[in-house]
């Protein structure tokens, strides 16, 4: 026998060994991994379910064929122009705006001293813990038509009429990007403060002995060195540049049909065929467009970065 | 040594702070400010901060007369809330001890099987069909624990890399010399060590349990019975759009409601969904930062 036979041999029985060895641990992760199953790679064959003529009597399988009239259907009418269009749009206004501001409270944060930097840095942070559907509530204490605080006091006081917010889809879009950086400000810039704080500080001592100016530190210290950090959260927000914060689209604007021009987003769309239209073979037709192009942007994303750093890459 | 300039700074930095935190809080005030509003004044006057009158009537109408509906709500909430924290932390738990094992065979089929998930997913439609046809979850109390909720593959990771990192692995390898099990390893040596990740992942949990409505929204149906306060506070706004969009919508929008709660009661629902987040925030607000810090990039 040659040596590397019994080398092999030899690795072999330690496998087993090591596998039985790992048998409890194989049952600590069982019901993990049987959830995942259940929730996400149960569902997945029901993909098919867009290339059929759904029927909920003869159930996914049983269901015609059709083909990819429903894809074609969809990509015929307005919406799917519609619904990338904001989904993308959005997320591009959300990427841009949101990070210019994390990044510029990360930088107030970290030159501030005394304790009420904590205190605004919970205050900030609050607006993401509370749901979607109360957000839509808040807002709609300001914007509603009768007694809103905007039509009654803003507006009133400066002698403009009172806008019938909930009718006229111009306004939505400010709305809604307001809405995002003030639920995502807090979150965002708690990773760019925690990476601030990492930085050498001796850079800064340095920069000051020649006199540099609290901008210049910013501009030649502090932002070169976020650069790797921005790009990284950039890539990673483009990855998932067709999905949509389904809460935010949907509460916030009450569900209102007027404002479907400007509010409809790929998530809200897949949503309201299945459960308000009950058309489930057009619902699942976008869902599929959904998960397949994102699947390929999220891998293409993963890709640059793990170019870039392959410590942040996702896998 | 703080120079003029770090004092100029510090004081714009205040002045932008102090309008963001202003910025942040000021709806939540507005929103507690209508719930104590009378509710003529608010009719009359809109939304305001410094209302005519003042009056407790939203929260005598939720305790005292006809708030069973809202009380229901706020059990089921916090029903929810307990149980699936407690079961997704355990199976989070159990995943991310065995993905941290170096020699794990299979530890790579494994570690893909639950990035996958992150990258790839089936979407609303497919969920549903399954969840409704084969598990049969529809008006049941399960459709608010199961779906989506009970664990996910971005807190699996979280907790893993901890247990890699913050774990040493000779401790767990004298554990195990010593003779004992995994679930002893993992229950009396690591689970100790890894507090600060496991309060962190539980806290990711505890929020998205109180926060949801979507589950509810979508599997349940007729049993409004089982609504959480947000499936409420959710159901409450839809009548209402339904109110002034379609008069004659009013026996259909009022299914499963008796009556439209004023608007200084709605906001005392509101308030009352807010409440336990604002009473608990102080407290988790550390291991929340930490947690996002750890999650950073990889969010």
């Amino acid at each position: 026998m040659s040596k590397s036979s019994i080398a092999k041999k030899g690795s072999s029985t330690l496998n087993r060994k090591r596998f039985k060895r790992y048998i409890p641990v194989y049952l600590l992760m069982f019901p993990g991994l049987l959830y995942l199953f259940i929730n996400n790679y149960m569902p997945l064959p029901g993909l098919i379910v867009a290339f059929k003529q759904y029927n909920a009597r003869k159930g996914i399988y049983g269901s015609p064929w059709a083909g990819l009239s429903n894809f074609a259907y969809l990509f015929q009418t307005n919406d799917a122009w519609l619904i990338t269009r904001n989904t993308i749009l959005y997320n591009v206004a959300f990427i841009i705006i949101n990070t210019v501001l994390a990044i510029t409270v990360a930088i107030l944060l970290s030159e501030m001293w005394g304790k009420v930097k904590n205190f605004y840095q919970s205050a900030i942070l609050l607006p993401h813990l509370i749901s979607s559907v109360i957000i839509g509530y808040l807002v709609f204490a300001f914007f509603s038509v009768e007694n809103g605080f905007v039509n009654n006091f803003i507006l009133e006081k400066l002698g403009i009429e009172a806008i019938s917010w909930y009718s006229e889809p111009k306004y939505w879009p400010f709305i809604i990007v307001f809405v995002s950086s003030w639920k995502a400000i807090g979150y965002n810039c708690i990773i760019y403060l925690s990476t601030l704080l990492g930085f050498d500080r001796s850079f800064y001592e340095s920069a000051m002995i020649d006199g540099a100016t609290k901008w210049q530190q910013i501009k030649y210290i502090t932002l070169p060195l976020l650069k790797p950090t921005v790009i990284m959260l950039t890539l990673m927000a483009v990855g998932r540049i067709f999905y949509s914060d389904f809460g935010l689209f949907y509460q916030v604007p009450m569900n209102q049909g007027a404002l479907y021009p400007t509010t409809q987003t790929i998530d809200t769309y897949v949503y309201r065929g299945l459960l308000q239209l009950g058309n489930i073979s057009m619902s699942a037709a976008a869902g599929v467009y959904q998960s397949i192009i994102g699947f390929a942007m999220i891998l293409g994303a993963n890709m640059l970065v793990r170019k870039l750093d392959k410590e942040s890459a996702l896998w | 040594m703080k120079t003029k300039e770090d004092i100029r700074f510090n004081v714009i930095g205040h002045i932008v702070m102090a309008i963001l935190t202003f910025n942040a809080l000021i709806p939540i005030v507005l929103m507690i400010i209508s719930s104590l509003t009378d509710n003529a004044a608010l009719m009359k006057n809109g939304y305001s901060f410094f209302p005519e009158k003042l009056s407790l009537y939203a929260y005598k109408w939720i305790f005292a007369f006809n708030g069973g509906m809202v009380i229901r709500a706020y059990g089921i909430s916090f029903f929810i809330t307990i149980v699936g924290t407690v079961i997704s932390v355990l199976l989070t738990i159990g995943l991310a001890y065995g993905l941290s094992k170096r020699d794990l065979p299979g530890k790579g089929f494994f570690t893909f099987y639950v990035v996958f998930t992150m990258l790839f997913n089936g979407g609303l439609v497919p969920t549903y069909i399954n969840y409704t046809n084969v598990f049969h979850l529809k008006d049941t109390i399960f459709a608010l624990i199961i779906p989506n909720l009970l664990m996910n593959a971005f807190n699996v990771l979280l907790m893993k890399s901890y247990f890699v990192s913050g774990v040493p692995y000779e401790i767990i390898e004298a554990a195990y010399i010593d003779g004992a099990t995994e679930f002893q390893t993992l229950s009396k040596v690591v689970t100790p060590l890894a507090k600060p990740i496991i309060a962190t992942v539980a806290m990711f949990a505890g929020i998205s349990y109180w926060n949801d409505w979507n589950n509810g929204y979508i599997y349940l149906v007729q049993r409004t019975d089982l609504f959480s306060i947000q499936n409420l506070l959710n159901r409450l706004m839809q009548n209402i759009n339904a109110l002034t969009q379609n008069a004659s919508d009013i026996a259909n929008a009022n299914s499963g409601l008796a009556e439209i709660p004023s608007v200084t009661v709605r906001m005392a629902i509101a308030t009352l969904g807010i409440l336990p987040i604002i009473v608990v925030y102080p407290f988790v607000q550390k291991s929340f930062v930490k947690g996002i810090t750890l999650g950073g990039v990889k969010g």
